[in-house]
């Protein structure tokens, strides 16, 4: 995506809203989910199905997502996309989304996302594609790909298991004032090294969790946007990196295509790390978050350890951080991206009550998909930045 | 070669011919002329390049490991997954034998061998400590 097709502060965000989340009804479908989602956002902006003229869904859970969903709606969109580029997918829509608006190829732009992973087994709905050269080694997919990169960030940086934990024990106290979290304890740097190791040096609380759940975006023109019923969440910059699809092709373990799809969106918004209010990054696993603050800016490369260390990205730390609780305990279906635009609208609203971050008016979203291969960034800003 | 198969078809998949070095005891990997680059997962044009002409080369086996995770499955024994940096100057996924899991260190200096599974499945690369 060439950012430069897009106008910063052109479209917005007017609607976000969860499905039911954590271990839903039973036969509950990932359409179902989306469905759900589709009409709380709708409601959330005061829209409604009839005026939907754009369609945008993936799930891992069906070959057509988009076909699906427009069958379940009974809506023939005027524009549709149906990009997986795994989790991170959410933030593409976005900027496709925008560039289809200010194209005048749809005006209201849906984007949905639903999995039942939890109730369904993730066994069943992630399994990766068959690699004969690396099939035979049996990582743990997407986990070992991680740890890979954990292992290397180690022996660069110095980063210690430690590090790792007070980002999941950082989340955890985030999850703790969203009332829609899965985790509802608080956890300890000990219970996250003492917990079952997985992939070293990842334990299973270093590992985002498997949840059931949905999620749906409303996107539509600035125009639009202003007479509907919340505060527009404006979308200031986007980018977009593909940078491998295996591990094993990632061209360095300790940097990722963030750098890359973090500098695009900063151009476009015209702003920098220090000028960002509220931070959402997909925490798949407590390195992802260390990789992305590292990438994003927000410290230096190879600091991101003991950058976390002292509670700083924790309620009341100096950067406020995936202040739902995150992938790690807030929910994770598998595709999370969603819920991370979702919390940055939230919070450029001001809506997003006791972990609400006090006069933000600009939040990044960031995405991965993969084995930390695709990054998206999404920058939103409130009425006070357009 | 039968009448259906045209004179520009691939003789054989890139895999077919990777495992038929396997199975003489050969890493091979291919080199693309066009960036001076080796290029794996072996495939059939060249990244960046788009070259048609891969050459296939065999390794020396040596490489060094650059990332390593030891996964610990229920009820299972723990076993490491590496990445490999080849002296060649490709990376490949694999695992180390001959060493307890943990003892796995990034750097450590490793020789190719070639693993024959006994339920049948295709030969692959595995590796061992350089000096054992």
């Amino acid at each position: 995506m060439n950012s430069q097709a897009l106008k910063r502060g052109a479209c917005a965000i007017v609607g976000v809203a969860e499905s039911d989340l954590g271990e839903v009804a039973a036969g509950l479908s990932p359409l179902d989910l989306m469905g759900q989602a589709t009409s709380r956002a709708l409601r959330d902006c005061g829209l409604s199905l009839r005026d939907v003229d754009g369609v945008f869904a993936t799930t891992s859970q069906s070959r057509m997502p988009t076909l699906a969903l427009c069958e379940y709606l009974g809506i023939a969109p005027r524009y549709h996309d149906g990009t997986n580029i795994g989790g991170c997918s959410f933030m593409s829509m976005v900027a496709h989304a925008q560039l289809a608006i200010q194209a005048g190829l749809c005006e209201v732009a849906l984007i949905a996302y639903g999995s039942t992973q939890r109730s369904a087994g993730r066994s069943n709905v992630a399994a990766p594609d068959v690699n004969p050269y690396e099939a035979p080694y049996r990582p743990i997919y997407t986990a070992s790909s991680y740890a890979l990169a954990a292992s290397r960030h180690m022996h660069q940086y110095g980063t210690t298991r430690e590090q790792l934990a007070q980002v999941a024990v950082a989340a955890r106290q985030w999850a703790l004032l969203n009332p829609v979290a899965w985790e509802k304890t608080p956890l300890t740097v000990d219970e996250v090294l003492g917990a079952r190791m997985l992939s070293h040096p990842l334990t299973v609380r270093d590992c985002c969790l498997v949840t059931d759940g949905g999620g749906a975006l409303i996107v539509t023109s600035a125009a639009r946007a202003a007479t509907l019923r919340k505060p527009p969440a404006y979308i200031l910059g986007v980018g977009e990196h593909l940078s491998h699809y295996h591990i094993t092709s990632m061209p360095d373990l300790t940097v990722t295509g963030a750098a890359q799809s973090g500098a695009a969106a900063y151009a476009m918004a015209g702003l920098g790390p220090r000028d960002i209010d509220a931070v959402q990054v997909y925490d798949a696993f407590t390195i992802t978050t260390l990789l992305f603050l590292e990438d994003l800016g927000f410290c230096p490369k190879g600091e991101g350890g003991r950058f976390v260390a002292d509670g700083a990205i924790a309620p009341g730390g100096s950067l406020p951080v995936n202040t739902n609780g995150g992938g790690l305990s807030y929910c994770h279906p598998g595709m999370y991206g969603v819920f991370v635009l979702m919390e940055a609208v939230r919070q450029v609203r001001g809506e997003a009550g006791r972990r609400q971050v006090a006069g933000c008016e600009t939040a990044i979203a960031h995405g991965n998909g993969g084995t930390l291969s695709s990054q998206s960034t999404v920058i939103l800003g409130g009425a006070a930045t357009v | 070669m039968d009448s259906r198969t045209s004179a520009s078809a691939a003789p054989a998949s890139p895999l077919a011919i990777f495992r038929d070095h396997l199975s003489r005891g050969e890493l091979a990997y291919q080199y693309d002329p066009a960036s001076g680059r080796p290029v794996f997962h072996p495939r059939v044009i060249g990244p960046g390049t788009g070259n048609d002409d891969l050459q296939w080369r065999v390794s020396t086996g040596k490489g060094t490991i650059h990332a390593v995770t030891v996964i610990s499955p229920r009820g299972e024994a723990p076993y490491n997954v590496v990445l490999v940096d080849m002296d060649e100057g490709f990376r490949l996924m694999s695992r180390v034998e001959g060493l307890a899991p943990e003892e796995v260190r990034i750097g450590l200096r490793v020789r190719m061998q070639v693993h024959q599974p006994q339920d049948g499945q295709p030969p692959y690369p595995v590796f061992r400590p350089e000096a054992a």
